[in-house]
């Protein structure tokens, strides 16, 4: 069977307030994907740009996009899923490739999230979930990650110290990630002292730590059918596997409250198209947008069993020297979370990694990565398997 | 020349409504005379809250509504410290989710509710409540 492989990756850092329009912030992104590919325009047969709307004033940017980006006259769109809108357009474009459209395609991701307030920032994104029955009683993003949280505490004695040992490590790497927003050390005293920042309450249980940081950025990620990706690349990193699912919006249509049915479901479905079982991941990349995500993502992905997703991280396992190094490039914890270049920028590291090309932040000769990414509270997920 | 009358009656839920017209404007009308309702399907017999004018599982668009009634089981909840624009004056406030067996309701707990009190499994009610910008919605109570 023809395989669809990554040829090019590149993101731009990830910032709080950039110098610039959306035109430009994906520019950036862009300009590295293609430096990577080292391909010229003419080579890219159509563009997909990713984004969560609203954040920004452009209707429909993939026009004004594609034609900053040099991208005219190939056809152009948009495509969302909120926060895993990359991963999304990855899965249209792999269709794209294997339906025999075009042979190169560039997903571009991007947000600009700080042309608004973090209170507008939080009411957009509550508005992500059932707006005529839930966000009146006005919900927002760490308020419903926290009821996951609050129910794992109660059903398998889930602590806010296991919590905050996976920002602790996302922190570790985003020291080391120069793409990254927050770039600074966290603690597990920092948690415990209520004059630290990170120990102040946003939803209970979930504190300031437990959150990932709003930023700007841009990513994209060039794909391309197997002969051409052999053609042009001299190591490019295939799909081996793509999982997608959807959830109920409403809270009250959600049987699990301990795990999100999407990253089950997405994952299951990306082994069995790989072929393969958790046991053969060696780096992957998880949307950790809140540390509890990231603690539920180890059990729905099949890295830990139900309930001992804690003991993962309380062993260390998912650090860089351990069995499954998980986020080693801070995650959206420190890297941050520019919504539709996210998915996009996970990608990004697991192709580095997968390449050897991940630097400080290398984990041993990887064969195998994972993407999680998931769209809003567990709503949309994506899951993506890349080989070399 | 007459105006046509549009009856918008769900602006009036929760602190703020971001839908205006559907066909479940009657829920506004029941809570305007204390009861929270759901929908159930005539044709399937299957049932929905929050409430839906269309069923999914039989594809027919018969609803007659019941009322939200009885104990729920507190499946998880959260006190938010901050909140999005337009709920600052609320804060802080829970929200949470409650369990009836065939349907489950995503609401508020009763700010007379003292957050350290909640515990998941506990029962709970929901009842109607006048908001104090005169907006109408429920919350969740002690039996």
């Amino acid at each position: 069977m023809e395989r669809v492989g990554i040829i090019g990756v590149g993101q731009s850092k990830f910032v709080r307030g950039y110098a610039g329009s959306i035109r430009e912030l994906a520019f950036e992104g862009f300009r590295e994907a293609m430096e990577d590919a080292k391909i010229q325009t003419k080579d890219i047969g159509a563009s997909i740009i990713a984004s969560a709307p609203e954040y920004d004033k452009q209707r429909s940017p993939a026009g004004v996009i594609a034609e900053y980006l040099g991208l005219v006259p190939q056809p152009t769109f948009y495509i969302e899923s909120i926060c895993s809108s990359s991963s999304m357009a990855l899965r249209v474009a792999y269709s794209m490739i294997k339906a025999g459209l075009h042979d190169v395609v560039a997903i571009v991701g991007f947000q600009k999230m700080s042309e608004i307030s973090s209170g507008e920032s939080q009411e957009r994104m509550g508005r992500g979930a059932d707006i005529q029955w839930e966000s009146p009683f006005g919900t927002m993003m760490p308020a419903y990650y926290a009821m996951y949280a609050r129910a794992h505490m109660a059903k398998y004695g889930t602590t806010g110290e296991d919590l905050a040992q996976i920002r602790v490590k996302a922190a570790t790497y985003g020291q080391i990630n120069e793409k990254a927003v927050y770039r600074k050390p966290v603690t597990l005293e920092m948690f415990a002292d209520p004059d630290s920042t990170m120990s102040a309450t946003v939803a209970k249980p979930l504190r300031v730590g437990d959150c990932c940081a709003n930023a700007d950025g841009s990513s994209c990620i060039i794909v391309a059918s197997e002969d051409k990706a052999k053609a042009l690349c001299d190591k490019p990193v295939w799909i081996l596997g793509l999982g997608a699912a959807s959830d109920t919006v409403n809270m009250a249509g959600r049987d699990l409250l301990t795990g999100l049915t999407v990253a089950i479901e997405a994952g299951k479905q990306a082994y069995t198209m790989a072929g393969i079982t958790p046991k053969d991941i060696d780096v992957a990349e998880v949307h950790d947008c809140f540390t509890i995500a990231e603690l539920m993502a180890y059990e729905n992905l099949g890295f830990a069993e139900p309930g001992e997703g804690r003991d993962l991280i309380g062993s260390k396992e998912t650090y860089k020297e351990g069995s499954i190094p998980v986020n080693v490039d801070g995650g959206l914890l420190s890297k941050g979370h520019p919504i539709g270049a996210t998915g996009g920028s996970q990608i990004r590291t697991i192709v580095l990694q997968l390449r050897g090309e991940a630097g400080e932040m290398q984990v041993r000769d990887p064969e195998i990565g994972l993407v999680h990414n998931i769209g809003g509270v567990g709503l949309y997920g994506n899951v993506t398997i890349l080989g070399r | 020349m007459v105006k046509k009358e549009v009856d918008d009656r769900f602006k009036r839920f929760g602190t703020v409504s971001f839908t205006g017209i559907t066909k479940t404007n009657d829920f506004i009308s029941y809570l305007e005379k204390g009861k929270v309702m759901g929908t159930r399907c005539k044709e399937c017999g299957a049932i929905y809250f929050p409430p839906r004018s269309d069923c999914s599982t039989c594809l027919q668009s018969s609803m007659e509504w019941f009322e939200v009634s009885g104990k729920g089981r507190l499946l998880s909840f959260s006190e938010l410290k901050y909140g999005p624009v337009g709920f600052e004056e609320d804060l802080p406030y829970t929200i949470a989710l409650l369990d009836y067996g065939e349907y489950k309701v995503f609401g508020r707990v009763s700010k007379d509710m003292p957050y350290e009190d909640l515990n998941v499994g506990m029962e709970l009610r929901t009842e109607f409540t006048t908001l104090p910008n005169g907006q109408l919605s429920y919350v969740f109570k002690r039996p």
